[in-house]
């Protein structure tokens, strides 16, 4: 086993499947002679040659419609959003189109493409570049959205989105794209989408949580030892379809409850979890349930970002009060 | 005839006034006299050494990402001058030169790339609208400024600064389409500096030049040597005259190269050679001025020496003006998203403090 951060990780996923796949496609803004802004498709353009990992005009709407003409052909493309500000234009590709074909067309034309885009603040970048549009993407019929919290699961399940029969939005946190290196499992390997990720077993409450405010989460464990707080915690993984019956099972054993997201709250993807633990879960809750999260405003600049941005204080604030009830 | 169908994009001309060496084109005059042109190019020299004094910032960690208008002074001083003061001007993220030139104090052009949201606050009276990230997106606003100016009979104009790789977004083509149609007194000012990051301009395009796409909108186009302040000033010139008499818009295609990194988080040598920038160094649109200037007695040395100091002095003082901005406070990134505070916002801002004291 290899010791990589998510990008490399990345990297190697992609690497791996278009040595075995040379129906893959990668198209996007400087993902050719550059590698990326971020580097992910470095060294991809001098292995596999500039029409299958190609440079586009600038235009995001241009490049997930053409993805998706390429995939309805045969192609399996993966279009790359060099950032999650520069989704939106696209978003009339993805919902009229993109997550709709199979349906329209009564399973007669599908669509699996894969639409990579390094999401969610944190690295001090400019104004767009901190954006995190997954309870949008989640809201929207006919795709699946995917989110791995460390390189090992970004490999695993960048594979799985690859093969995947439908179309995925692979949401990667750029704040962690360097930070966690971990060992990357070798080979042909794949996480299933639509699988939660179990990070800690615990019996007190359970911490749900996703990209990279999992490590906030993780860094909130760390100043809660000694408090004797028995915590679960739970990475999505998959946004949608989400695992519910992962979510279920631990409130189940818990009775109590911490959503943490970086999006602003009001209809973020917390209150779909909660009212999903409302419906099928009700009674077994011993408290009401704590949202962390970012808050309705557009991102911050980078003076003010950290005002923004969910951290260890607040999540451990957050459980500190669920326990208490 | 007019400049705009002497250089009717399709002939392939590129329109040029000061030759490389500092002397001018036959029998066109300058357009500017001494002064003026003694004066923007002090101008100029400012830019450059504010420019390199972002980048530096950047490096020594007191300042965020930042994109360097290097190289593209010619495009952004000329066309800046030929405005007047209550146009309306929309930047995408380069346009240090132009904001200045528009009297955006340089203070609050720092405190933008510092992070702080005051940056983006133009002053009363100053129609330069916030620096513009999304590519492309912003010239649809010019046009409907423009259009508004027209329905309410006023003689205002509007320009938009964008890039070479901007031209390829939807927006761009939806802006000229409805300058075309509703013959809005619009400029398009298209800088072309030859890459968008480090994608190339013939990926950008499969057109001959970016001028030309203004024909398919029946709207005026025109290439101009980017680095030539002269010719700059006298197309966006004549371009503003014609929008502000009823003549509608105008696409005009700014030949330059970008001498810095596209930000500061680009590393160029991913991408472009030296070799590739050779041929572009004698091009400095200020060594070009510098050399007429020093033709007719008005630079030397000793100018140059004052010159730089004056503004170097001058920059000095901003950054510390501008570091001295005391951080922002929680208020200040709830209280301006509505008109009056939601009782949502109220409530997490109440949240916000707690967890903070
Ligand atoms: C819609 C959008 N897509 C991608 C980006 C990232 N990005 C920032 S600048 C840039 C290149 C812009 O090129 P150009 O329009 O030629 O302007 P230049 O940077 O050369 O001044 C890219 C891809 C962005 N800011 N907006
Ligand atoms: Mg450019």
């Amino acid at each position: 086993m290899v010791k990589l951060n998510m990008v490399e990780a990345i990297n190697l996923a992609l690497r791996e499947e278009m040595e075995r796949d040379d129906r893959i496609v990668i198209l996007g803004e400087d993902v050719g002679r550059e590698g990326g802004v971020f580097r992910v498709t470095d060294g991809l353009q001098a292995r596999f040659g500039d029409e299958r990992v190609v440079d586009t005009p600038l235009a995001e709407a241009g490049i997930v419609g053409t993805a998706m003409g390429m995939a309805l052909y045969g192609l399996r493309p993966i279009a790359e959003i060099q950032f999650d500000g520069f989704l939106y234009p696209c978003l009339d590709q993805i919902t009229n189109h993109i997550g709709r074909i199979r349906n329209r067309s009564r399973g007669r034309f599908t669509c699996p493409l894969v639409i990579r885009v390094p999401y969610g603040g944190g690295i001090h970048a400019p104004e767009h570049h901190s954006e995190s549009p997954e309870a949008i993407l989640a809201h929207t019929p006919g795709i699946k959205v995917v989110i791995p919290a460390t390189p090992n699961e970004a490999k695993g399940l960048l594979l799985s989105s690859i093969r995947d029969p439908d179309p995925v939005i692979f949401l990667e946190p750029k704040r962690i794209y360097r930070a966690i290196r971990e060992e990357v499992q070798e080979g042909d390997f794949t996480i299933p989408i639509g699988k939660a990720r179990l990070v800690q077993e615990g019996r007190g409450v359970t911490i749900i949580a996703w990209g990279a405010v999992v490590r906030e989460v993780l860094n909130a464990v760390e100043e809660l030892k000694g408090n004797k707080i028995d915590m679960e915690i739970i990475d999505l993984r998959t946004i949608s379809p989400m695992d519910v019956d992962a979510i279920i099972t631990s409130i189940r054993k818990t009775g109590r409850a911490v959503v943490v997201h970086e999006a602003p709250k009001t209809c973020g993807l917390g209150a779909e979890i909660i009212a999903l633990i409302n419906e099928k879960a009700f009674l077994s809750l011993q408290a009401p349930i704590e949202r962390v999260t970012g808050f309705d405003i557009p991102v911050p600049l980078l003076k003010s970002e950290h005002y923004y941005l969910p951290n260890p204080q607040r999540i451990v604030a957050a459980v500190k009060k669920v326990m208490s009830f | 005839m007019s400049l705009f169908e002497d250089y009717y994009s399709l002939k392939g001309k590129m329109f040029q006034m000061l030759k490389p060496d500092g002397t001018l084109y036959s029998e066109m005059g300058a357009p500017l006299n001494d002064q003026e042109t003694l004066q923007l190019y002090q101008r100029m020299v400012f830019i450059r050494l504010a420019d390199q004094k972002a980048l530096m910032l950047q490096r020594q960690g007191r300042m965020g990402t930042y994109a360097p208008v290097w190289g593209q002074e010619a495009c952004q001083v000329g066309s800046a001058h030929a405005l007047q003061k209550g146009d309306w001007v929309f930047p995408a993220f380069r346009e240090l030169a132009a904001s200045l030139m528009m009297g955006i104090p340089l203070k609050t052009i720092y405190l933008y790339w510092m992070g702080d949201e005051e940056g983006s606050r133009a002053p009363e009276g100053i129609n330069v609208a916030p620096v513009s990230i999304p590519v492309g997106t912003h010239p649809l606003h010019a046009v409907g400024v423009a259009w508004a100016a027209k329905i309410k009979g006023d003689k205002t104009v509007t320009i938009a600064y964008f890039g070479d790789g901007a031209t390829s977004k939807g927006d761009f083509h939806e802006a000229m389409n409805f300058a075309g149609v509703f013959k809005t007194p619009t400029l398009f000012f298209c800088q072309n500096n030859q890459f968008a990051i480090s994608v190339p301009r013939k990926i950008q395009t499969a057109s001959e030049t970016i001028a030309q796409k203004a024909i398919a909108y029946g709207v005026d186009g025109i290439q101009v040597d980017g680095n030539d302040l002269f010719a700059v000033y006298t197309a966006t010139k004549e371009a503003v005259d014609k929008a502000r008499s009823g003549g509608g818009a105008t696409l005009i295609e700014g030949v330059t190269y970008r001498f810095g990194p596209h930000t500061t988080a680009d590393d160029p040598t991913k991408y472009r050679t030296d070799e590739e920038m050779e041929p572009w160094k004698p091009l400095d649109p200020l060594v070009r001025l510098r050399l007429y200037l020093r033709e007719k007695g008005l630079w030397n040395d000793e100018v140059e020496k004052r010159l730089t100091e004056e503004a170097q002095k001058e920059i000095d003082r901003v950054v510390k003006e501008a570091e001295a901005v005391p951080a922002p406070e929680v208020e200040d990134i709830f209280k301006y998203v509505f008109a009056e505070m939601t009782p949502q916002l109220k409530e997490q801002m109440e949240y916000l403090k707690e967890t903070l004291a």
